[in-house]
């Protein structure tokens, strides 16, 4: 895997574990006391922070969502990795709150802008010592790694041809808009991420044996860094393959991508699995099925109803494939 | 369009919908002559099903005239009058190939949302919450048909609606319960749950040569139906006698050689269906005589018979007796109906007049007045066994 710029060195394992947790329980601390301050002074709340004394209803709100996180930082134990994460989505709703008492007449601009500055300066705290917690699921450079497998009803020979043309992938990885061959044994990937941004890079293949693996990573100055290999493995008893995929990447916009990626539902893993049953699905029934429900996505909160789809549901649909 | 549609706990209406639309290369769009009401439909409407979103369109029992084809779909046409089965398959998979249609690998988009309840997940279904793939049901007047060279069978214009309306589900749901049972000449077999359903194990265990046939149930006309229509040879209230003592009584201590649970969890209202285990678990210890029908199938079950599971089951159990089952050599088969195995056949049964399926019909209701139906289903108000539905 290309090592990038953003990819800091981390100190090594049990020092830093104890310096997350100490950073944890203070961070619970601190959430326990705003939320009650919230709770209980409002008033004075929205002063310091150049609020409309009238929003004491959302700050009361606030200092109680600051109780919860607070608490639950404690109740999960040693390693509070979920309860910190969730912190950081706290951060980000209060970011927003703030982000919307810009926009009303009745605010201390000033002030506002201190609040917010304070309010970013957790957020990094939370991003840090939530990350250092997760570190389990990550690689020593902070990457994401995710294993996969699937069988599939066709020979290794019809997959690896299948797959070692690049384009064909975003026929079934579904956030890939587009992958160019450049030649070369190089390709140019584009692929969407949160907010309807995209990312892009370039890959370069770095092993291929034919019917049996293929593996490739990005280059040099890759929005995402990431490396990949796929080997086809032939299934017993004249069942197919077993397609193993191993991938290794960080997330797009980092960690705070891969918080947003998480709230919305699409870990990692499933993602990358979702992507091996739509493979699945191309070579056995010849494209991606969709159901009323899924015909956007299918993820538990992305939904829509299963009932038909109208023309312009539709339209909407094809424009984000 | 009308379709039923969901939006919570008893509360289904009539609404005005988009019309389905081709969406991949295989589907039909049917336009709908008749549907049913289904029990397991009563889950959804008791609200015992998760992963239901308001606004689903309801409904898996259904057919009518197809109205528009895919590019890719092959040997049918539009014109075509096909009845639709509940499963979704894409009839290329390991699956499919070996007639296990409802676990057809491809088919359902929420495999992952499956795969975490039951380590696996199964085919799509249509109008069946969005674990089963969040496909818009069948009491409508139009139906999406996905793989329809797979999902829909022609039937002659010589039978009417009615009479071949079942195969869409119940009767080859019942006929593969006697199925599972291996039924050889002169076997006695028992089954649990006279409803549309264990109708039709009692009427297809006689078609499979069973002997001697014993329904058992509570409602006295459900139980005059197993009778009289179905072609049980006797029944049992198990209100009114105990049916491990019945059953040894009339088989002199030995037990049916064949015992068909045709009850699930559903009738004991309500189940907890892929609840998180915790929440099953405590559903299941409030309500600990829920699976009595499947205890009481295996204990009478004689040595070495099979105890076939067609009732339907959504999560965890409490105190399976599986000592009983180890120690005396039963065999326990189970399954959604692949339905695609056996309708041919069955088509087959109807046109020879060895059964006429619309015996179970109870009422007949219009589309628009589908929510009445639900409510007298599920309170059993006024004999109700079967509503059908015309759009």
């Amino acid at each position: 895997m290309q090592s990038s710029v953003k990819q800091s060195a981390r100190p090594a394992g049990g020092m830093l574990d104890m310096n997350a947790e100490q950073l944890a329980r203070g961070l619970g601390y601190f959430s326990l006391g705003l939320g009650l301050s919230e709770l209980l002074a409002p008033r004075a709340i929205a002063k310091i922070s150049g609020l409309d004394e009238k929003d004491t209803g959302v700050i009361r709100l606030m200092g109680l969502r600051e109780i919860f996180h607070g608490l639950g930082i404690f109740a999960q134990g040693r390693r509070p990795k979920e309860a910190v994460w969730a912190r950081v989505a706290g951060d980000a709703l209060d970011l927003a709150a703030l982000g919307a008492a810009f926009a009303s007449p009745k605010t201390a601009k000033g002030r506002l802008a201190f609040a917010t500055a304070n309010v970013l300066a957790v957020t990094a705290l939370d991003v840090i010592c939530a990350r250092a917690l997760s570190s389990n699921d990550r690689t020593s450079t902070g990457g994401t790694i995710v294993k996969k497998s699937i069988i599939i009803d066709r020979t290794p020979e019809e997959l690896y041809q299948f797959w070692h043309n690049f384009e064909n992938l975003p026929t079934f990885m579904k956030h890939l808009e587009s992958v160019s061959v450049t030649g070369d044994g190089r390709s140019h990937w584009v692929a969407k991420a949160p907010a309807g941004s995209s990312v892009e890079w370039d890959a370069e293949v770095t092993e291929d044996r034919p019917n049996e693996l293929i593996a490739w990573r990005s280059l040099e100055g890759a929005d995402v860094d990431n490396s990949g290999s796929v080997r086809f493995e032939r299934a017993p008893g004249n069942r197919g393959t077993i397609v193993h995929v191993d991938i290794e990447y960080n997330p797009p916009g980092g960690v705070i991508g891969s918080v947003v990626a998480k709230l919305s539902g699409e870990e990692p893993g499933q993602q990358v699995y979702d992507d091996l049953r739509n493979l699945k699905q191309v070579m056995e029934v010849g494209e991606v099925v969709v159901s009323d429900g899924t015909v956007w996505d299918n993820g538990f909160l992305t939904q829509r109803p299963a009932q038909p789809v109208s023309g312009a549901d539709l339209a909407q649909s094809q424009g984000a494939h | 369009m009308r379709a039923n549609c969901w939006y919570g706990k008893q509360d289904v209406r009539v609404e005005q919908v988009p019309d389905p639309k081709i969406l991949n290369r295989r589907d039909a769009i049917v336009k709908i002559t008749s549907t049913a009401i289904c029990g397991s439909d009563l889950h959804l409407y008791n609200g015992f099903m998760p992963t239901m979103e308001k606004g689903d369109v309801l409904g898996h029992e259904f057919m009518g005239e197809i109205v528009e084809t895919g590019p890719d779909l092959k040997d049918r046409k539009v014109g075509d009058r096909v009845v639709v089965c509940f499963p979704i398959s894409c009839g290329n998979c390991f699956f499919c190939k070996q007639e296990l249609y409802t676990l057809c690998e491809n088919s359902n988009p929420n495999a992952w949302m499956m795969e975490k309840m039951f380590g696996h997940a199964t085919a799509g279904f249509y109008g069946y919450s969005h674990l089963t793939g969040g496909y818009a049901g069948g009491q409508a007047e139009y139906a999406r048909v996905p793989f329809a060279d797979v999902g829909t069978l022609k039937v002659p214009d010589s039978l009417s609606d009615e009479q071949v309306l079942f195969l869409s589900d119940i009767f080859p749901t019942g006929y593969m319960g006697a199925d599972l049972c291996d039924i050889k000449p002169g076997a006695t077999i028992a089954v649990w749950g006279c409803g549309p359903v264990g109708q039709f194990s009692i009427a297809s265990a006689k078609l499979l040569g069973a002997e001697r046939v014993i329904g058992i149930d509570r409602f006295p006309e459900r139980l005059k139906m197993a009778k009289e229509k179905a072609g049980a040879d006797e029944v049992i209230n198990y209100e009114e006698v105990n049916t491990y003592d019945a059953l040894m009584e009339m088989t002199g201590g030995r037990g049916p050689d064949g015992c068909i649970d045709d009850v699930g969890m559903e009738a004991h209202g309500g189940h907890g269906i892929v609840y998180a285990y915790d929440r099953a678990k405590q559903a299941v210890m409030g309500e600990s005589d829920r699976p009595i029908a499947l205890r009481e199938a295996i204990m009478a079950c004689r040595n070495g018979g099979t105890v076939s599971v067609i009732g339907v089951y959504g999560g965890l159990i409490d105190k399976f007796p599986m000592g009983s089952v180890m120690n005396r050599s039963l065999t326990i088969r189970t399954g959604q109906c692949h339905v695609q195995r056996y309708w041919k056949k069955l088509l087959e049964h109807i046109e020879r007049g060895d059964i006429d399926p619309s015996f179970v019909i109870s009422h007949r209701l219009s589309l628009d007045e589908t929510p009445k139906g639900y409510d007298i289903f599920t309170n059993k108000e006024d004999d109700c066994i079967k509503v059908v539905l015309k759009p």
